[in-house]
């Protein structure tokens, strides 16, 4: 990304800039942010991720130990039995190991355990596609995992170390996703600035903020709790995630001023006079911010919105980038099966933000199982979405771009 | 005892985290059990077994002679502790000379 880019030429001295993947860039922060424990299970596109994290111990530059788990089940479970005696533990997957993951995500982000995974973000099965797109996110977003969409390497590196700040914030205490796209993100090379362990451990360092397992002080992780206790542990897990969010923002701040590069939970290019914007996550950043250019050549006010935390979800930036908006595209690369509307992140964000902009939403699905989406599909997007706009044709139903028939 | 005011959510802990060892003993299970197990001191060996496998430490063993009608002198007696005991019947399943009977409690 372009700002990236920049920050890399200015790079502070002394800091490397190295030719990393997404995947490989995740390996380096694990390195860099001194992870004890790493508990993972190959799977496509991930896989190459969790390799660079072997050889960094192999050739002894992370102290860590990896657990060569069965499945991705026992995987994040691992690593949530690390947290809870006290190491900061990570673990990475896609696609159906998110899947198979799924119901102890639910005990780890209710146990409170701050661990930090990344997400190479795959289509689900079946059919099978080993290809990008974000229904593995989407189908654990109620999971309570404080989850981030991230647009590059660069960003996936400075993400993790943003991840962990958050997850152990003793008023947060949640665990945190990481997420990006598959093969676009995880397997392209991009310049990335390694800041190193000392810079990192010196933003993030290691401190056990959370209940620990420890036999001299013992105590119960995992209990039953009745009716008459369950709701309050529960509600006060969904507190935690606006204190996630009031941390995020923290951390944003302070990152940008130690690390030189901001980001922000909601990016947006050009978007102050927009009249049809599309709100986008991921890698779509980039294709979409070339159209921007090129539709505004054409004469159409066009903007981008880049969501990049989707839990908890920013809803005063989103309304301050969507508000002086005509139309909103809400670009969803997932399907909610059955709903006219079918964008799950479409009905969030318009419920969200019903009362508060003006601007009308329109639900657009793209990229379903990595169906290519380039500058020009954008270029249409907006246009179509400006045509709209002046006849007053909005859609009440789901513009799913690109499939064939329809 | 005083009423107990059960917390807010404010109060309880992060994830139900228990932070007080062994704070279910103050937990009182009488009312949980169908059965309650009765130790006839006269069978019983003294062998241990069923304060081995009590799964709520329910078993005690009391310093207290006991000696049964062939003239032998045990220097212990097993009881049961029925605030603790939730009647599970893992003692009477246990015990070799079937020296325990789970009795119900509407009965008892």
């Amino acid at each position: 990304m372009v700002e990236s880019l920049e920050a890399a030429r200015a790079q502070v001295p002394g800091v490397a800039r190295k030719a990393l993947s997404g995947n490989k860039a995740v390996a380096m922060a694990v390195r860099d942010l001194d992870v004890d424990v790493v508990a993972a299970y190959p799977i496509t596109p991930q896989t190459t991720m969790v390799e660079a994290i072997s050889e960094l111990i192999a050739k002894g530059e992370l102290d860590a130990e990896i657990i060569h788990v069965e499945s991705e089940h026992s995987a994040i479970s691992a690593a949530a039995g690390a947290t809870a005696v006290g190491a900061r533990s990570f673990t990475a997957t896609s696609s159906q190991g998110l899947a198979l993951m799924h119901e102890v995500l639910h005990i780890v982000s209710g146990l409170r355990i701050p661990t930090v995974m990344a997400v190479a973000m795959r289509a689900l099965s079946a059919p099978i596609s080993i290809w990008n797109d974000h229904s593995d996110v989407m189908n654990a977003r109620d999971t309570g995992w404080v989850i981030y969409f991230t647009s590059s390497a660069q960003e996936a590196y400075d993400t993790l170390v943003m991840a962990y700040r958050i997850a152990e914030d003793p008023e947060v205490r949640l665990p945190v996703m990481v997420a990006y796209d598959g093969y676009v993100t995880s397997h392209t090379t991009e310049p990335v600035v390694v800041e190193g362990r000392e810079r990192v451990l010196s933003f993030a360092p290691k401190r056990v903020t959370w209940d620990k397992l420890d036999p001299d002080n013992p105590i119960t992780v995992g209990t039953l709790a009745s009716p008459e206790y369950y709701y309050e542990i529960k509600y006060q897990q969904h507190r935690a995630m606006f204190n996630a969010l009031e941390a995020a923002r923290r951390v944003e701040e302070e990152f940008a001023r130690v690390f030189n590069r901001r980001y922000g939970l909601v990016q947006t290019y050009r978007a102050e006079d927009a009249e049809v914007a599309l709100l986008v996550t991921a890698s779509y950043w980039d294709n979409a911010r070339v159209a921007v250019d090129r539709t505004r050549e054409e004469g159409v006010k066009a903007g981008l919105v880049k969501l990049r935390l989707y839990r908890p979800l920013p809803v005063e930036e989103l309304a301050r980038a969507l508000g002086s908006t005509g139309v909103v595209g809400v670009v969803d690369r997932a399907i909610s099966w059955g709903l006219p509307n079918a964008g799950p992140l479409y009905n969030e964000v318009s419920t969200a933000l019903r009362d508060r902009v003006g601007a009308r939403f329109q639900s657009i699905v793209a990229g379903i199982g990595q169906r290519t989406m380039l500058v020009e599909d954008f270029v249409k997007l907006f246009k179509l979405l400006y045509e709209r706009m002046r006849g007053d044709r909005y859609s009440g139903e789901t513009l799913f771009y690109g499939v064939r028939g329809a | 005892m005083s009423e107990t005011r059960l917390p807010t959510w404010t109060e309880v802990t992060p994830g139900g985290i228990v932070r007080e060892p062994g704070s279910t003993l103050r937990l009182d299970k009488n009312g949980w059990r169908v059965e309650k197990p009765v130790i006839d001191p006269e069978k019983c060996v003294r062998c241990r077994l069923c304060w081995i496998y009590c799964p709520d430490t329910a078993i005690l063993e009391v310093e207290e002679p006991y000696t049964n009608s062939k003239g032998r002198t045990y220097k212990l007696t097993y009881k049961v502790d029925y605030d603790r005991c939730k009647g599970c019947g893992i003692c009477a399943e246990e015990c070799p000379v079937d020296a325990i009977e789970m009795v119900p409690e509407e009965v008892a």
